[in-house]
């Protein structure tokens, strides 16, 4: 039995009367890779931050392990380059004064592939770095749960599919429960467990293989790309009504409110 | 050297050493018009003191923290608000000065020396005011060394330090309550109008000598205080007024400092 670690349940989120998350529900347990994907404006990284406590929900639960401990990385930080700070000194602000000397940043920093910047002014390294510098950063929390904003976000290709395995190999070593927003599709289903897609709601959520060949993920993604994602031929086993709602039962699949339009 | 020099010079680096980091805060947070909101409601405060007959960096002090608390505690609640924190400082800055005005002329016959308040009056700063001066900076210092490290921590990246564990909008808060000390304090060397100047000028000196957080600090402290010696000194030998002559000192250490850059 896996050990839950965060819940979120019926989150319902609006920015100035409009909107952004209905019904949103997300839950990792430890060791387990749980991706939020969905088109930009979906409310992926929307729910995320509710979960982390950094926006309140109108309405909805988050419920969290005692004691869990968070490492954090978001999608981009912009540090003003009037402060003085090399890599090395960021990297120890996540810790509490007793942590700093521990000797697990040794490994970390060579995990990750930072540790060749360490005495870099933080402002000055690449993207790519900078994402492996967040990472690290968490990491060094030793964290339960790792929560992960778009993760490759200015990272280039071959980096990226680096990155994921790194994400794995972490889960992997460490047990730690993962939680990442993506909105890049093929990488993002080989290197998860559970895949929620939103569309401001939860249009539909399991495997990534069945994920792939939900009706709803094809119409929010093409079926060319979810043609190239899901490996076999298969037969969609429920249909949806004009409006989007479900006709046939299915085990992954949440009831629809009938304004959501699927465009 | 006159005692009246000499008291103006520890006088001065009193308020220069500890505005010093609290600037690098400023500059890093880039609060630099809440500095100056701070300073612009210190005007206030001082016709308040007068007709309430208590000391005005006192009345100075009361008015000031409660612009911070108004700024400090406006934050969490952001999102509901349409209008951004620049258009509200700035009619909190120029509503209180405004109001501050108004409040002087009800002083009637009062002998008010309002350009002493405006640029300063560092030459007669006398024993009393040194210990208070001292008394304030120290406790400054103390609640600013408290809240070091999580202050930088939500300076770097508030929403990291918030899923960290930091209560960054009670830090922001203290930090804005001992922001609104130093300007009480400052007012006595450069005065009300030129407050910001003595938070911001040594720090951005200092910025590009640094590598940590903590060397610009210091740097900035060091760069106030030889700030106010060359003014001071400048003020004596050309009998030029001594609030602004500090503030030109710093503008001119300033401007080395980009020219040390530029050469190397």
């Amino acid at each position: 039995m896996v050990e839950m670690l965060i819940e979120a349940s019926a989150i319902d989120v609006s920015f100035a009367g409009r909107q952004v998350l209905k019904h949103g529900e997300a839950r990792v347990g430890s060791g387990e890779i749980v991706t939020l994907i969905g088109p930009n404006g979906a409310g992926k990284t929307t729910l995320a931050r509710v979960m982390l406590g950094l926006l309140k929900a109108d309405k909805g639960e988050v419920r969290r392990r005692a004691d869990l401990r968070i490492g954090y990385m978001p999608q981009r930080l912009n540090i003003d380059p009037a402060l003085p700070i090399n890599v090395n000194r960021f990297l120890s602000l996540g810790l509490s004064r007793a942590d700093i000397g521990h000797g697990l940043r040794h490994g970390v920093l060579k995990e990750t592939g930072v540790d060749h910047v360490v005495e870099s002014p933080i402002q000055k390294i690449s993207g790519g770095e900078m994402q492996r510098v967040l990472l690290a950063r968490a990491l060094l929390r030793k964290p339960d749960l790792l929560v992960l904003d778009e993760p490759v976000q200015g990272v280039d290709i071959g980096g990226q599919a680096e990155l994921y395995a790194l994400i794995r190999k972490i889960r992997d070593n460490r047990g730690c429960g993962v939680l990442m927003v993506s909105h890049d599709l093929h990488m993002v289903m080989a290197a998860t467990d559970h895949v929620i897609c939103l569309n401001q709601h939860v249009c539909c959520a399991g495997h990534p293989e069945t994920v792939s060949r939900h009706p709803e993920f094809v119409a929010l993604f093409g079926a060319s790309v979810a043609a190239e994602l899901s490996i076999y031929h298969h037969d969609h086993d429920h249909q949806h009504d004009v409006h989007g709602n479900v006709i046939t039962a299915h085990e992954h699949v949440h009831e629809h409110d009938s304004e959501h339009d699927h465009g | 050297m006159d005692d009246f020099l000499i008291r103006a010079l520890l006088a001065g680096c009193a308020v220069a050493i500890v505005a010093g980091p609290l600037g690098a805060f400023v500059v890093w947070r880039r609060m630099a018009y809440f500095g100056a909101t701070l300073s612009h409601a210190s005007l206030l405060g001082i016709a308040l003191g007068l007709l309430l007959g208590v000391e005005t960096m006192l009345g100075v002090l009361a008015v000031c923290v409660v612009v911070a608390l108004l700024m400090g505690l406006r934050h969490p609640a952001l999102k509901a608000d349409l209008l951004s924190e620049d258009t509200v400082l700035g009619i909190l800055a120029h509503g209180t000065l405004a109001l501050g005005l108004v409040a002087v002329a009800f002083l009637g016959d009062v002998r008010f020396d309002l350009n002493a308040y405006l640029f300063g009056d560092i030459l007669a700063v006398t024993q009393n005011d040194l210990i208070g001066l001292y008394g304030g900076g120290i406790v400054v210092a103390i609640v600013l060394a408290i809240i070091w490290r999580p202050l930088l921590s939500a300076t770097v990246d508030e929403e990291l330090a918030i899923v960290e564990g930091v209560p960054v909008y009670a830090h922001r808060l203290v930090f804005m309550l001992v922001l609104a000390g130093v300007v009480a304090l400052a007012m006595k060397v450069v005065g009300i109008l030129l407050v910001t100047s003595l938070l911001i000028i040594p720090a951005a000196s200092a910025r590009e000598l640094s590598t940590t957080p903590e060397q610009m600090a210091g740097l900035a402290a060091v760069a106030g205080c030889l700030s106010v010696a060359g003014g001071l000194w400048a003020s004596a030998t050309y009998d030029t007024p001594s609030g602004p002559s500090i503030v030109v000192a710093a503008l001119v250490l300033f401007i080395v400092s980009r020219l040390v850059r530029r050469s190397t």
